[in-house]
């Protein structure tokens, strides 16, 4: 548990998995679960970093900062997804092929 | 003892992580993502960062996870079961994510790493207040309109008739 | 650690386990996981009972263990919360313990059946768990927790059969108002923590005491405290919620709106009375005096056999806080203490009886009438005699009749009153209050007792199917009605007319912390002195409420009908509850609508209508300028030649767009992986 690697792994393993999520998932919400799973996983890596190289502080606001980016990506995201919603009565991303309905 | 919590904390989160990407019920993934949260934040504070825990807990379980529960509530349809792709998109999609996982804990484990033994700090919300409010002034300002610019955007993209 | 901080740990979270377990797994456990619930709250019981005893081994006035730990530590200051184990938790403890025990055995038969009888008994653990929390709180932080926590788990238990839209609505209306009282409860503790900058409750004695926050402000906040304790024990203007909270099941009303939650805030004046100064108290005496006197007045005409419990709650609790108002705070916990007891008696009763009126009805196939109206019962005597000798016991005991617990506490806080004003005659409205509420409570008491189960039944289809309730139901009733005689708070003592026992030897009176406050020996005193009057008045106007109760609805030789007709006015005033519903719909929820649809009206029709669509316009037509300059002009002759050429080139290239977003993701992942190895390689 005092090792670099162990975190960075872990971060990997989770990059991986909402990659996986990405890729796979038709439903939009579930597609932006994967989303916040990637930002976790960049923010464990900044933390971990922040940790082993020395630069305690700095890093850690950094993370604070990607925490409000992903903040507005949420409800940014969610917002298009219900009003895809209400457009196409759906929200399976590759039956949205129109711009506007 | 606090080795075999930091284990628990992983394998919590892996496990949760893995519920998230291969759930067939949504609102199980959120229960799975939730637990991934938490178990991210339990991951902070081994990493000497109580103050981040803090705040994984309270933006992400507190805010986040409820904004994609409502997210799942608005939207979910009974009919709507099939939420993955199947077949050829999937098996590549899980082909793709092999292989760059393989490739970064390649890259992890060989990479000479240089780090510096820190001390742990006292408590980091006092420095964290005080970086904010000196050099990170402007970053945290930008961060601020950027919120005030998603609230506004999510409020006007999610009205019935924009 | 000490013992007594491990039992109280144990006694905090047994409760929130069994929550845990009840909420997750409750539906698949078999019983449906009651023994969860009831194994806890049993245990939890066992313990509180050896603390007691400890506490009576100890015999100690000035016991009292305290641990706390850091909880939050933010850059230059920490909140710390933790546990406050003096005889007075210990006791209260016990009463939570108790009653709710009771309530949890009692609901097995009366929520027998229940779609959601697991989530019922995770609720009651939920709030047991919170209640513990404002007893056993050092500090106002967890005490103001658990006070939220209360709150949701009495909303979430009043709502509980939700598909009544009078429960649900009942629930939404008791966690509105408690808001109203808890944003003073809010501005109270915030103006605490600003003066002294410490949540403790130590600290905030010493620091009052020190005189950091005093006068005017002191006052406010105190008043602020006082608002907390008046949404949550329904005190006057906020008591509305607590007749509706009727709605919830009786074992809740029992335990929730009757015993214990409701009597959380008089505990928390009395915890905090240090820091109350005379005009906060003054303030106090009078809500608590009028709300008694108040709430008697209407439930003299209530028909439903829980809405005059309900009122006749609202009552004792305003007695309660009109005892802290006068000083004798002691004589308050007393009377929550007692009036605990008979008051879930008498909820377990009326349960029994609406109970079996159920299964009456339900025999009958009758679904219109309306089990609780008294005036469908009568004569249940013969029918239900455990259930009757067991409600006849509360309401002697609230009554006030010598023997039972009720004379003993009643009496201390009258002696109070007149010791009150008799320092003070300007105020001799408070003893008229309370003597006045005493008269009115002998006497819907009664009035209930004959209406339900003397004289001949008024409905003789369901009376023929009404029996006694099943032995877990009749187990608290009598536990209970054993716990009214006065003997159990006078021990070693066996005096029947005086409080001595190990009750006042344990609670006695400290002085006030505010500087120039109330002191200890002086309260003693006043009591002492009035304590013969009092007492030979209360009896006078006990009996008289009795006897009037028994000429008008035993021997009927005064006729109820020509009484209200004689004073009709009063008696609409009285039947409509004084009108205060009315009155908040027409001076709140109306001026707010009000003010919402002339807001909207400004921002639609004025300010959109022709402001922003003003703009508009304006737009539009220089728009259109710009558009012919630009469609004629450039998109004819320089846009369209480019864009031919690249609708050939697309035509070429369209085979690989296939319009899915995921896919291309997987084209450039896979574009990256083998970038990568080609260079690595």
């Amino acid at each position: 548990m005092d090792q670099l690697q162990t975190y960075l792994i872990v971060a990997a393993i989770l990059f991986s998995l909402g990659l996986f999520a990405v890729m796979t998932r038709r439903n939009a919400v579930a597609v932006l679960m994967g989303i916040e799973l990637i930002l976790n996983a960049a923010n464990i890596n900044f933390l971990a970093f922040a940790r082993f190289g020395g630069m305690n502080i700095s890093g850690q606001v950094f993370s604070l900062f990607v925490i409000v980016m992903a903040a507005a990506e949420a409800a940014v995201a969610l917002a298009i997804v219900i009003n895809i919603f209400n457009n196409f009565k759906s929200i399976n991303i590759d039956e949205v092929n129109q711009l506007s309905r | 003892m606090i080795t075999l919590g930091f284990w628990f904390v992983v394998i919590m989160t892996i496990a949760a992580a893995v519920v998230v990407v291969g759930s067939r019920n949504l609102v199980y993934s959120a229960v799975g993502l939730f637990f991934t949260l938490f178990g991210i934040a339990g991951l902070y504070v081994f990493l000497w960062a109580d103050f981040m825990a803090g705040v994984q807990v309270m933006v992400y379980v507190g805010g986040i996870l409820v904004l994609i529960l409502f997210g799942i509530m608005l939207t979910h349809r009974i009919s709507s079961v099939n939420i993955s792709h199947t077949g050829l998109q999937r098996s590549l999609g899980a082909l793709v994510a092999m292989v760059i996982l393989f490739g970064l804990t390649y890259l992890i484990q060989n990479t000479p790493w240089k780090w510096v033994a820190g001390i742990e700090p006292e408590s980091t919300t006092y420095e964290i207040g005080t970086l904010i409010m000196t050099d990170y002034l402007l970053p945290f300002e930008v961060a601020s309109v950027l919120l005030l610019a998603a609230l506004i955007g999510a409020a006007v993209l999610s009205r019935k008739n924009p | 650690m000490n013992i007594f901080i491990k039992y109280a740990l144990v006694i905090y979270f047994l409760p929130l386990l069994a929550f845990i377990i009840q909420t997750f797994f409750g539906n698949k456990l078999p019983r449906k996981g009651d023994w969860v619930s009831i194994g806890a709250i049993l245990i939890t019981l066992t313990l509180a009972i050896s603390m007691f005893a400890g506490m009576l081994l100890n015999y100690d006035p000035d016991f009292v263990v305290q641990e706390s730990f850091t909880w939050m530590n933010l850059g230059n200051f920490k909140i710390e919360i933790g546990f406050l184990i003096d005889n007075m938790t210990i006791i209260m403890l016990l009463v939570v313990a108790l009653i709710s025990s009771m309530s949890h055995i009692y609901s097995i038969k009366y929520m027998e059946g229940d779609p959601r009888y697991h989530r019922y008994f995770s609720f009651l653990s939920l709030f047991t768990f919170s209640m513990n929390g404002i007893v056993l709180a050092d500090n106002l932080v967890l005490l103001y927790m658990s006070w939220e926590l209360v709150g949701l788990s009495s909303y979430l238990l009043i709502g509980f059969w939700f598909e009544k839209d009078s429960a649900s609505n009942a629930g939404k209306k008791a966690f509105l108002t408690n808001r109203v009282g808890d944003i003073g409860f809010f501005i109270g503790i915030m103006l605490f923590f600003t003066a002294i900058g410490s949540f403790s409750y130590s600290d905030l004695f010493a620091g009052v005491q020190a005189g950091k926050i005093a006068g005017a402000t002191l006052t406010v906040a105190g008043i602020g405290l006082f608002m907390g304790a008046v949404g949550k024990s329904a005190q006057f203007p906020l008591h509305i919620w607590l007749p509706d909270a009727m709605e919830g099941p009786t074992p809740v009303s029992a335990l929730i709106h009757a015993a214990t939650m409701v009597a959380a805030g008089v505990y928390m004046m009395v915890r905090l009375f240090g820091v109350m100064t005379a005009d906060a108290l003054l303030v106090v005496a009078y809500i608590g005096g009028f709300t008694a006197l108040f709430a008697s007045l209407i439930a003299i005409t209530r028909k439903d056999i829980k809405q005059v419990l309900a009122y006749s709650t609202v009552s004792q609790l305003g007695y309660m806080i009109l005892s802290v108002g006068t000083g004798a705070y002691i004589a308050a916990f007393f009377h929550l203490l007692t009036h605990a007891m008979f008051k879930a008696n008498l909820f377990f009763g009326a349960g029994s009886v609406i109970h079996s009126m159920h299964h009456g009805l339900h025999k009958i196939d009758d679904h219109d009438t309306d089990p609780q109206d008294m005036n469908n019962m009568g004569g249940l005597k013969s029918k239900m005699p455990v259930t009757y000798i067991s409600m006849l016991v509360g309401s002697l005991a609230i009554s006030g009749v010598p023997f039972f617990s009720g004379f003993l506490s009643k009496d201390a806080i009258l002696a109070g009153t007149l010791a009150y004003a008799s320092h003070n005659p300007a105020h001799f409205l408070l003893p008229v209050f309370g003597f006045g509420a005493a008269l009115l409570t002998a006497f819907y008491m009664f009035r209930m007792i004959f209406l339900t189960f003397h004289n001949e039944p008024k409905r003789e289809d369901i009376f023929g199917h009404i029996h006694e309730s099943p032995a877990v139901m009749k187990l608290p009733l009598i536990l209970l009605s054993i716990l009214s005689l006065f003997i159990f708070y006078t021990l070693p003592h066996f005096n029947p007319f005086s409080d001595m026992g190990w009750f006042k030897h344990l609670m006695e009176y400290k002085d006030s912390f505010v500087p120039g406050g109330i002191l200890a020996h002086s309260t003693e005193e006043g009591l002492h002195h009035s304590h013969m009057t009092a007492m030979i008045m209360s009896l006078i106007v006990a009996a008289f409420g009795i006897g009037l109760a028994w000429l008008m609805y035993f021997k009927r030789s005064i006729s109820a009908e020509k009484v209200a007709l004689a004073i009709k006015p009063l008696y609409r005033l009285s039947s409509g509850k004084f009108f205060i519903d009315e009155l908040y719909t027409k001076i709140l929820y109306k001026p707010v609508l009000k003010l919402a649809d002339a807001v909207a009206y400004l921002d639609w029709d004025l300010y959109d209508k022709y402001f922003i669509n003003g703009f508009g316009r304006v737009t539009t037509f220089l728009s259109n300028i710009v558009g012919k300059i630009d469609y004629e002009g450039i998109d004819q002759t320089l846009v369209d030649g480019i864009g031919r050429s690249a609708n050939r080139a697309g035509k070429v290239l369209r085979v690989i767009q296939t319009g899915r977003v995921q896919q291309y993701i997987l084209f450039a992942l896979t574009a990256i992986i083998i970038l990568l190895i080609w260079k690595a390689s």
